[in-house]
């Protein structure tokens, strides 16, 4: 289960479904280097439901076929510049959606559903471009009520980074409980961790809710500061400077 | 801009709500949202997307969502490269959606929000025919919907660097309520893409009294510096 990041990455296929958290969730940056690095092709990137620098990284290193999120923005340091320019240049395939239905659809499938429905949504042109979603009479109401339905979201791999993990793979995600909604939808999960630590998770009933247990955890491996320049809950800041920089085009040359 | 003025006013707008949310990029709705709870003496709960200090909640990030469909949000706020005189939002391309002129972050969760959200107060800072627009090129959300659409939420007002507007529901228009120091009806008209209603007076927005603008330093300073650090580390007023 604990391998080396090269080795974590080199499960990542060509073309394969993965899904990543949102940037102050855990967001695995350095695996997405490696994986830069390895020169994956084709990806069809999930974000759960919106991704900064990881996805805008992968898009400028040409390893993302489509895109499917509610949005693609470094925040307060503005838009994503290369996943802007892929979709004016129609270079890679966006499938605009919206936070809730990412999170439904992730649900539908951590649920073995082939779909869900989800209220809202009706009105947006969002469903004017997502052939792929369908609109319903709600079948228990006597009255007109159209429901939108979802099809489920199965990820072939997860894409995370964490605090810690525990010498039995359990992996502590503390209040970012879209990262379990997450590794239940996926076929695979692969976590970096700043540290394997010597202990049993769910020896402490005040923690267990906030663990992903290895049951959920295929591959497991150590990157220190491994979702720099992003925050990790109790472990460090948002290197704000840094991501100005990547906002500028000046950090990570070689992406 | 007055950016105190727009905090003033928009704190006004939340008033006594029980629970108040703001998303992504909107620190000027987070700095109102927390003047609101200061006011109340803390009444009003304010969730800011993405902040540890200021959740009510624990189950991760869908948690928002599925509060607001349980009718637990009373206030939200949103914003769009475009907005109409539909209130029509667009979150996401100028021009052809295939091939766009332009193109935004994405539409986050406002297809979902505003059509679940009792009251959402629309901001767009720059006011111009360009933002303002007669028809937005991309709905992310729609300002209104038929009747047999589940829909308990919807547009309240619409605020600028130029004026005021509240949402005529029955109308399905906007109508002019304020325009800020500086601006007249005719300016505000002559900048607005979009055919709205107005009074035969219309009064200037309140200007924020000095301690008005202190407590919404202290706010900035201390309340929203976590989730929006450069707003706060730029902000003089």
């Amino acid at each position: 289960m604990i391998e080396s990041i090269e080795s974590l990455v080199g499960q990542i296929a060509d073309g394969a479904k993965i899904v990543v958290p949102p940037d102050y969730s855990g967001v695995a940056v350095a695996a997405t280097r490696a994986l830069i690095a390895r020169g994956v092709r084709k990806l069809h990137l999930v974000a759960s439901p919106s991704s900064g620098i990881q996805a805008d990284m992968l898009i400028a290193a040409g390893c993302v076929a489509t895109v499917e999120a509610a949005a693609i923005t470094l925040g307060e340091f503005g838009i994503a510049p290369a996943f802007n320019r892929a979709v004016r240049d129609g270079t890679i395939r966006m499938l605009d959606a919206t936070c809730p239905a990412l999170h439904a659809a992730l649900q539908a499938a951590e649920k073995g559903l082939p779909f869900t429905p989800l209220r809202g949504i009706i009105g947006s042109d969002l469903l004017r471009y997502r052939t792929d979603w369908k609109v319903i009479q709600n079948p228990f109401s006597e009255i007109t009520d159209p429901v939108v339905l979802l099809p489920a979201i199965i990820p072939d791999v997860a894409l995370f980074h964490a605090a810690a993990a525990d010498r039995n793979g359990n992996v502590w995600i503390g209040r970012r409980r879209e990262l379990m909604v997450m590794a239940h939808a996926s076929r695979r999960t692969l976590v970096t961790v700043e540290r394997i630590v010597d202990e049993d998770f769910f020896d402490r009933e005040e923690r267990v809710a906030g663990v992903l247990p290895s049951l959920y955890v295929d591959v497991i491996a150590i990157a220190e500061k491994g979702a720099w320049p992003l925050a990790v809950d109790g472990e460090y800041e948002r290197d704000d400077a840094a991501l100005a920089s990547y906002a500028a085009g000046e950090l990570f040359a070689a992406a | 801009m007055d950016t105190a003025l727009l905090i003033d006013q928009i704190a006004g707008l939340i008033g006594d709500a029980h629970h108040v949310a703001t998303g992504a990029l909107s620190p000027i709705p987070a700095a109102a949202a927390m003047l609101a709870r200061r006011r109340n003496g803390g009444r009003t709960r304010v969730t800011l997307l993405g902040s540890r200090k200021f959740s009510h909640y624990t189950d991760g990030a869908r948690e928002l969502f599925d509060s607001a469909a349980q009718g637990r949000m009373d206030v939200f706020f949103l914003s769009g490269a475009q907005i109409d005189g539909e209130a029509n939002v667009n979150l996401v391309s100028i021009g052809d959606y295939e091939k766009p002129k332009a193109r935004f972050s994405g539409s986050f969760g406002a297809p979902y929000l505003y059509m679940l959200v009792p009251r959402v107060i629309l901001f767009r800072l720059e006011h111009t025919p360009r933002t303002l627009v007669r028809k937005v090129d991309f709905i992310s959300a729609p300002g209104w919907s038929p009747p047999e659409v589940y829909r308990p939420g919807g547009p309240a007002a619409l605020i600028t660097e130029r004026c005021l507007f509240d949402w005529d529901k029955a109308m399905r228009r906007f109508r002019l309520r304020s325009v800020h120091p500086g601006e007249t009806p005719d300016s505000v008209r002559a900048e607005t893409g979009f055919d709205y209603d107005a009074p035969e007076e219309v009064p200037t927005t309140a200007s924020p009294a000095p301690e008005t603008r202190d407590l919404i330093r202290t706010v900035i300073r201390d309340d929203i510096a976590e989730s929006y650090p450069r707003f706060a580390a730029e902000y003089d007023r």
